[in-house]
């Protein structure tokens, strides 16, 4: 099976400051990954080399076989919650045609009724068709964080990104946002980048831990005892970034 | 009082009102919400550099204007681009525009007499040939603006999300100020190019505060640019105080209303934000 998205010794830096060290990641087809690591530990900037946004100074990043230019189609990504001004005049189906400028030939992109439909198709999937005419302004955190995911979703994507997702709603919206997330995984790749490391442990298939080098287990099936198997080794090597009594206070308030 | 709409000057007036309300309406709507009105100040600024070298070469000031605007723009948005101090880029534009300006007239013969109505505008003297260049910068500005309406919704909302859409996000900007340079250039006409800041995002900053959607904004930003320079054209011609400040003293007042009274029916609905 050939990975959508591929990490191959992917070092980054800002300013001389290594953020990525020597990043290994294969991500197919029906992988539910979770990222953890602590804030600052370049899981932002991981995502980032993905979409191609960022270029690493060295190692090698592929999609689907080819450069993240050419087959950034295929990721639908969801950014950080406010990482841009929801106070900007435009509705919310405006918002998630967005998603479709990507598969429309330049220089004067125009929608059709066929980029219409599959943005009224993402809008219905995030039950929030009904706020198509709304101002993204008026909605509550959680409706917008729909918005931005039904964005990504109109771009038809193989894989989502979506970078600290639950940052910004409650643990109730934070539930139900996983139950969404757990239905688009039949249809395509996830991947969650956190540092709530509770939310992450009880809704993913596959766990790594970020902190400028990537810890995973690089095997398909991960049963729930090797999950917290991959929490304890990394952990120890992340430990001044998040406390271990957090995770054990996690693990036992969660678990069923 | 009504027979000086009998005079060609005024009727030039009225035309060049509304052709500069056009292009002000649309593309101050992009400087509002996009955010960058000083990137504006410092085009318009620097544009009084290239009238100086009209002045001093012997050709029409407007001209320079355009080359300088437009390459100020250029400058700033690649300098940016490219890792510099967006800000400190724009002040030493703005400065350097208006000492070149300043130098050059400085060094031309004779004497400059229409020089206070580039700084300040004179919109009660704007001839034919000018009205012919608004056309058509007016076309220019409305056909870019018709192609490209997704593309520029799309970097003034979220330019990470655009370049991940294929969107050439910095060519796509740097047209953006391109069309900014050419509104300028038509609004120093009206208010000249100190005041070309405040009638550019005046009005789309009132019709911002009741619309919600770009085109609307848009619409509206034109509507109430044709009424401040139709009342400022009328006030100057009535009780002679200059035209351009007339204008933005209107515009502004109207901004100040309207923020107030947004104000008051918050604290009446008992929203607070």
């Amino acid at each position: 099976m050939t990975p959508i998205i591929s990490l191959d010794h992917v070092s980054f830096a800002f300013d001389g400051r290594p953020v990525l060290e020597d990043v290994c990641l294969d991500i197919f087809e029906h992988d539910f990954l979770g990222i953890i690591g602590p804030n600052g530990g370049g899981k932002t900037t991981l995502l980032k080399v993905m979409l191609g946004l960022l270029v690493p100074d060295s190692g090698r990043v592929t999609v689907k076989g080819g450069s993240p230019h050419e087959h950034r189609m295929s990721i639908g990504y969801v950014p950080q919650y406010r990482t841009f001004d929801f106070s900007f005049p435009v509705r919310v189906l405006d918002v998630v045609l967005m998603g479709r400028l990507g598969h429309i030939r330049g220089p004067f992109r125009k929608y059709s009724r066929h980029d219409r439909e599959i943005a009224a198709d993402a809008l219905h999937a995030m039950g929030i068709a009904n706020l198509a005419d709304r101002q993204v302004d008026s909605m509550s955190g959680g409706q917008q964080q729909k918005v931005i995911l039904a964005r990504a979703l109109a771009s038809e994507p193989e894989v989502l990104l979506l970078d600290e997702p639950t940052n910004h709603i409650d643990v109730q919206t934070e539930e139900h946002f996983f139950g969404i997330l757990k239905e688009l995984h039949e249809r395509m790749a996830i991947v969650v980048v956190s540092h709530d490391i509770g939310a992450i442990s009880t809704n993913v298939d596959r766990v790594a831990c970020l902190n400028r080098r990537l810890f995973t287990h690089d095997s398909g099936e991960i049963t729930g005892s090797m999950l917290a198997e991959t929490y304890q080794c990394p952990i120890e090597l992340i430990a001044h970034g998040i406390p271990h009594r957090v995770l054990a206070d996690h693990d036992g308030g969660r678990k069923p | 009082m009504i027979e000086i709409i009998g005079y060609e000057f005024f009727q030039h007036a009225l035309i060049a009102g509304f052709l500069a309300s056009i292009a002000c309406g649309i593309i101050g709507t992009y400087v509002v919400v996009k955010k960058i009105s000083f990137i504006s100040g410092g085009i318009s600024h620097s544009a009084f550099g290239g009238i100086g070298l009209g002045y001093l070469l012997g050709f029409e000031p407007l001209l320079g204007a355009i080359v300088f605007s437009l390459g100020s723009a250029l400058g700033i948005g690649i300098a940016s681009r490219h890792g510099e101090e967006e800000d400190t880029v724009i002040a030493t534009m703005w400065a350097t525009g208006m000492a070149m300006g300043i130098l050059f007239i400085s060094r031309a013969p004779g004497y400059a007499p229409d020089l206070l109505s580039y700084l300040f505008g004179n919109i009660l003297f704007v001839p034919t040939q000018d009205l012919v260049v608004m056309v058509v910068l007016n076309a220019v500005i409305i056909g870019v603006v018709y192609l490209l309406y997704n593309e520029f919704l799309a970097i003034t909302f979220d330019e990470e999300f655009a370049s991940i859409m294929n969107i050439p996000v910095d060519r796509v900007y740097l047209l953006l100020l391109c069309l900014i340079a050419l509104t300028v250039v038509m609004l120093i006409r009206i208010v000249g190019v100190i005041l070309v800041i405040a009638l550019l995002t005046i009005p789309a900053a009132i019709a911002r505060q009741h619309l919600t959607s770009i085109h609307r904004i848009m619409a509206l930003a034109i509507l109430l640019g044709i009424v401040f320079t139709f009342a400022g054209i009328w006030i100057s011609a009535l009780a002679n105080v200059p035209s351009g400040a007339g204008i933005i003293l209107i515009g502004a007042s109207t901004y100040g209303i309207s923020t107030g009274a947004i104000r008051l029916r918050r604290v009446q609905g008992g929203v607070s934000r």
